[in-house]
């Protein structure tokens, strides 16, 4: 599973190497790097030739020490909020899950004193809602990669390629203002479901092409060489070969991008008002989201109802979430190339 | 590779189940309505209707709202209301924008120009009618505190706008003793709360201090504070920083002071401290006079009211309709909806959620008037 | 997740072994297939820059003309009355309260979230690692919301008292002055956004850290390095520019994170006294627009919020930008 994490995560900064192949084994072997197997030197009786090395072998071995020290504590120091964020969340928030109605029913007439309901509404909102913007954003996003990687040269893919940095600049909330004062001041059209996945979609294009691009750089050349070597055309080379080739890892990036877009809460306060029903109009109408039930809910906290509902929601989008990564690896590990 | 498509494929279809079970979802069975159920009475002729009715504006009136909802919805399966509490100004705007059926307000649409704009006009563009303001719900704004070891405490306007201007800063400061003889004060630092966002309550209170206590608050009023103090978001934001806070104090709607179990200072209008409850708030309101004309019922509250027992921090949450709707079914779903809500049995149920019904008079009065909109 | 950094792989297509990717132009035989998906490739990346093209003429068009009325200084004032006859803002007291409030956020999420990756990748037992590794990047997807709420109703109660010792304690030093905001302040924001962003940090560093050439790794463990040597002799040179792409990223995230931030932070009343104290409270950018977005009435006012996003637009991405030039002349350096 690591493996194919660090694979699709790949940032863009690696340090090129020779071949695709050698950096996987490489990495495989990386793992098995005996952590406590060095002894360090100071320590051992063959300490002797790095006295050159300048500092006192006595230092050095304590250094080494602190720093095991320091590492350690880090992480402990680093864990405790964590763990007591996710201990918070579902401790407060299980109980509602395990009901009989949280998956089924929504909160019509549930006033916000009131228990029971469910967030089925909200689960399919924010679902229809990431599937829209992943509609919408996805073949951009990754038609603007292929042509970076494959296509662009020269102005107009500098050009794209700083626009693409300056999208992924824009603070939630201006893409929200943006999409409001075109859907809604300019054109006079209702806000809905739609108009918040629009501002959705400007958060997430940036995502998928910069994943989609590491991924399609990260194609040896042969591949493209051995398709053009056999008279391929160009688009059928891109499709079959280096998509093919990068498919895992671009769908690893979508799915990430649309972890992140689904816990936005920004542009649906702006453009998606809160229903306590069922809506599966995406066009017209109030629009039902987990992050918004959380929003409505906290607006009573003082009310144990209420209180309880947030955590609830709270658990139920991270479960989302925690599930569309699964599905990501799950599809990255499949359709990966062996190569 | 074809190993691979399978996998995906099993994938997808275990992401796809969770959408496709959606055909099992259900609403929920007809509540238990709160409060005695409201099917009887003047509410029993309601007009159905099928379709989608979108309200926004004040959050101090969403509790009330939301109850009439529930008993509109009880009886009309496939009618959805829809209310949105983000605030007042934000319910005109929409309005204004036609994004919403009809607002929800603290104060009634104003007729002169704020930053060049008249809200009560560009209101009426958009409807293509004149907009009606009707008081709906009054609710008290209590004013509420945290002090260690203080379970009564009273105060008068003159204290209040001094403590919220910063010019009172200790619990033990001789002018809260004055009024607290007997009471044995701390000297906790006093941490004033105010709402950071535009609010109608902010402006109702402000609009309180400035009628009754005009020496000690020279400031304007207005949905933005103007005075000292910390701010939080919304209700619940300052409602839970008083409560967290020994020796904090705010202004917030009732309910939102009820929910967190806050204590609420008496208020002292020169004929003795007087205690907020239903009784005490229902002697304001029935001084209220409406000041619109015809069907449109702005009232205007007598925040120094010196009349003994009366207490005197109120607001008063309007609905904002068109007076005659450009689409004619919209007219009329707003009209089954709100006739509901002015019902006398919803009106009656909405004691009990912390706000004060609308005098008599006024209640025929929005009664008529929400007959009126076509 | 790391593909949000805004720091791209490659400049002008180059392939992974530093050779450009072949463009293959003489293979396009101009067949109507070629043609379209070359044509649809180009007008994808033609939509991103009329979007964004787009989206700057709609904030400028918008902020110009308040920008022109406005009364007072906009970079320097600290009035914020956007309405009225004359209308005045300025944006100084956001701008200090989200750059203190960022910049605390960084100084304690880069340096332990590198410590937590150097952990996982270096020091962690191998059992340890990858169970580790998935709560760490759970953590990186758990929605900013969740941690404003966990902020405001579990983690405050047990800051407050810690907040009061500081002040009491250190009260003389300036930046630790008392103000008498009680919860909200400008470091208690920063510590929740550095809880939020450090799992970001975490998470790019561990990847490129776990890429670290074995040779290396090896080469400085048979001179006789420590353990500790070897890690800043090899590893941390070698993962320094992803380490500073996720700083940028977080630092991004830490900027415009809207509504936990929202909710957080206790704002100040008009007239309030300057103080450089991190106990003041105060409302950034992000803050003050979502928290006055349902005021957004007359042009004026909208165009003072506008105004401020756009400085918000700026600083994200001349942070972007920064990132983005260290990372090239590391990677010139490098090569």
């Amino acid at each position: 599973m690591s493996t194919l994490t660090r694979e699709g995560r790949a940032t863009g900064d690696r340090r090129p190497r020779p071949q695709h192949e050698d950096q996987r084994r490489d990495r495989r072997r990386d793992d098995q790097v005996p952590d406590e197997g060095a002894t360090p030197p100071g320590q051992g009786p063959d300490a002797g030739p790095l006295a050159e090395m300048g500092s006192p072998q006595r230092g050095r071995a304590v250094k080494d020490a602190v720093a095991r020290v320091v590492m350690w504590g880090a992480f402990g120091v680093v864990m405790i909020p964590l763990v007591w964020i996710l201990y918070t969340v579902v401790s407060r928030g299980v109980h509602l899950l395990l009901s009989s109605t949280w998956w089924t029913n929504n909160q019509r007439n549930i006033n916000s004193g009131d228990v029971g309901g469910g967030a089925r509404h909200a689960i399919e909102g924010t679902l229809m809602m990431a599937g829209i913007t992943a509609v919408i954003a996805v073949p951009i996003g990754i038609l603007t990669a292929v042509y970076l990687v494959e296509y662009g040269r020269g102005g107009l893919a500098r050009a794209i390629s700083f626009t693409v940095d300056i999208l992924s600049g824009i603070p939630s909330i201006v893409a929200a203002l943006f999409i409001y004062a075109v859907w809604v001041t300019t054109f006079g059209i209702e806000r809905s479901g739609f108009a918040a996945a629009l501002a959705l979609v400007l958060l997430m294009i940036p995502v998928v092409v910069r994943s989609t691009e590491s991924m399609l750089t990260l194609v040896p050349n042969e591949l493209r060489e051995a398709a053009y070597a056999l008279g391929v055309p160009k688009w059928v080379t891109v499709v079959k070969v280096v998509l093919r080739t990068a498919f895992s890892g671009i769908v690893t990036g979508v799915l990430l991008g649309l972890a992140r877009i689904m816990g936005e809460t920004a542009p649906l306060l702006i453009l998606a008002p809160y229903t306590k029903n069922f809506q599966r109009d995406l066009f017209s109408g109030n629009f039902p989201t987990l992050p918004m039930m959380i929003n409505q809910d906290r607006g009573d906290i003082g009310l144990a109802a209420a209180a309880e509902r947030m955590w609830g929601a709270s658990l139920t989008l991270i479960l989302l979430v925690l599930l569309l990564n699964l599905v990501g690896r799950i599809i990255a590990r499949a359709g990966s190339v062996k190569t | 590779m074809s190993v691979s498509r399978t996998t995906v494929l099993g994938a997808l279809a275990l992401s796809g189940a969770l959408l496709l079970s959606a055909c099992a979802s259900e609403n929920n069975s007809p509540a238990p309505a709160a409060g005695g159920s409201g099917s009887s009475g003047s509410t029993g002729s309601t007009d159905c209707f099928s379709g989608n009715l979108k309200a926004e504006g004040s959050s101090a009136q969403k509790n009330a709202i939301d109850e009439a909802i529930s008993v509109f919805q009880t009886k009309c399966a496939d009618a959805t209301i829809d209310y949105n509490p983000s605030g007042s100004g934000s319910g005109i705007k929409q309005f204004i924008a036609k994004q919403v059926d009809f607002a929800g307000s603290d104060s009634a649409l104003k007729t002169v120009a704020v930053d060049g704009l008249v809200e009560a006009d560009d209101a009426a563009k958009a409807c293509g009618s004149p907009a009606w303001n009707l008081p709906m719900v009054t609710g008290p704004i209590a004013v509420a505190y945290n002090v260690a070891g203080v379970d009564k405490l009273v105060l008068d306007a003159e204290v209040t706008a001094k403590i919220f201007d910063g010019k009172v800063t200790t619990w033990n400061d001789p002018a809260i003793a004055k009024l607290n003889a007997g009471v044995k004060l701390p000297s906790t630092p006093i941490k004033v709360y105010f709402r950071s966002d535009d609010s109608g309550t902010t402006e109702n209170f402000t609009k309180y201090l400035k009628a009754a206590a005009p020496d000690a608050w020279s400031y304007e009023t207005g949905k933005k504070w103007t005075g000292k103090g910390e701010g939080k978001e919304k209700s619940a934001g300052v409602a839970t920083a008083v409560k967290g806070q020994d020796g904090g104090i705010t202004y917030v709607e009732l309910s939102y002071a009820k929910q967190n179990t806050l204590k609420m200072a008496e208020i002292d209008t020169g004929s003795g401290p007087v205690e907020l409850n239903a009784e005490s708030v229902g002697k304001t309101v029935a001084t209220a006079k409406p000041v619109g004309s015809g069907n449109d019922l702005a009232l205007k509250i007598d925040y120094a009211t010196k009349e003994a027992g009366a207490y005197p921090i109120i607001l008063v949450t309007y609905e904002v309709v068109c007076s005659k709707y450009s689409d004619a079914a919209q007219g009329s779903k707003v009209r089954a909806f709100l006739t509901t809500f002015a019902s006398d049995a919803v009106q009656g149920q909405l004691e009990e959620l912390g706000y004060a019904p609308l005098p008599t008079e006024v209640a025929t009065k929005v009664q008529t008037a929400v007959k009126a909109i076509s | 997740m790391s593909s949000v950094t805004g720091v791209p792989t490659v400049n002008d297509g180059e392939g992974p072994d530093g050779q450009r990717v072949p463009q293959a132009d003489r293979a396009s035989t101009g067949r109507l297939g070629d043609r379209l998906f070359g044509g649809a490739a180009t007008a994808s990346g033609v939509i991103v820059i009329a979007m964004v093209t787009l989206i700057a003429t709609f904030l400028i068009i918008q902020a110009v003309p308040a920008l022109m009325n406005n009364q007072e200084n906009f970079l320097t004032s600290r009035v914020w009355s956007p309405g009225g006859e004359e209308p005045g803002f300025g944006i100084l007291e956001f701008l200090w309260t989200t750059v203190a409030a960022a910049t605390i956020a960084m100084l304690i999420a880069v340096p332990f979230g590198v410590a937590v990756a150097l952990f996982l990748t270096q020091y962690a037992p191998a059992w340890m690692r990858g169970p580790a590794a998935a709560l760490v990047d759970l953590l990186a997807a758990v929605p900013s919301i969740v941690y404003g709420l966990w902020g405001l109703i579990t983690f405050a109660p047990f800051f407050k008292p810690f907040q009061g010792w500081l002040e009491s304690t250190f009260g003389w030093f300036p930046l630790l002055a008392q103000t008498g905001i009680t919860g909200g302040t400008i470091l208690f924001i920063g510590i929740v956004l550095s809880i939020m962003v450090v799992p970001i940090v975490t998470a790019l560093s561990r990847e490129i850290f776990g890429q670290t050439p074995l040779a290396h790794k090896e080469g400085a463990l048979a001179l006789g390095a420590t353990h500790w040597e070897m890690i800043r002799t090899t590893v941390l040179p070698f993962g320094r520019p992803g380490v500073i792409s996720a700083a940028m990223l977080a630092l991004g995230r830490a900027l415009g994170e809207t509504l936990a931030v929202t909710f957080l932070v206790s704002s100040l009343p008009n007239g309030a006294a300057w103080t450089w104290s991190l106990f003041n409270g105060g409302e950034t950018f992000a803050s003050k627009i979502a928290n006055n977005a349902a005021e957004f009435s007359s042009p004026t006012r909208t165009g003072a919020y506008i105004a401020a996003g756009l400085v918000l637009f700026v600083l994200t991405f001349a942070v972007n930008s920064i990132a983005r030039i260290v990372i090239e002349r590391r990677k010139a350096f490098s090569e």
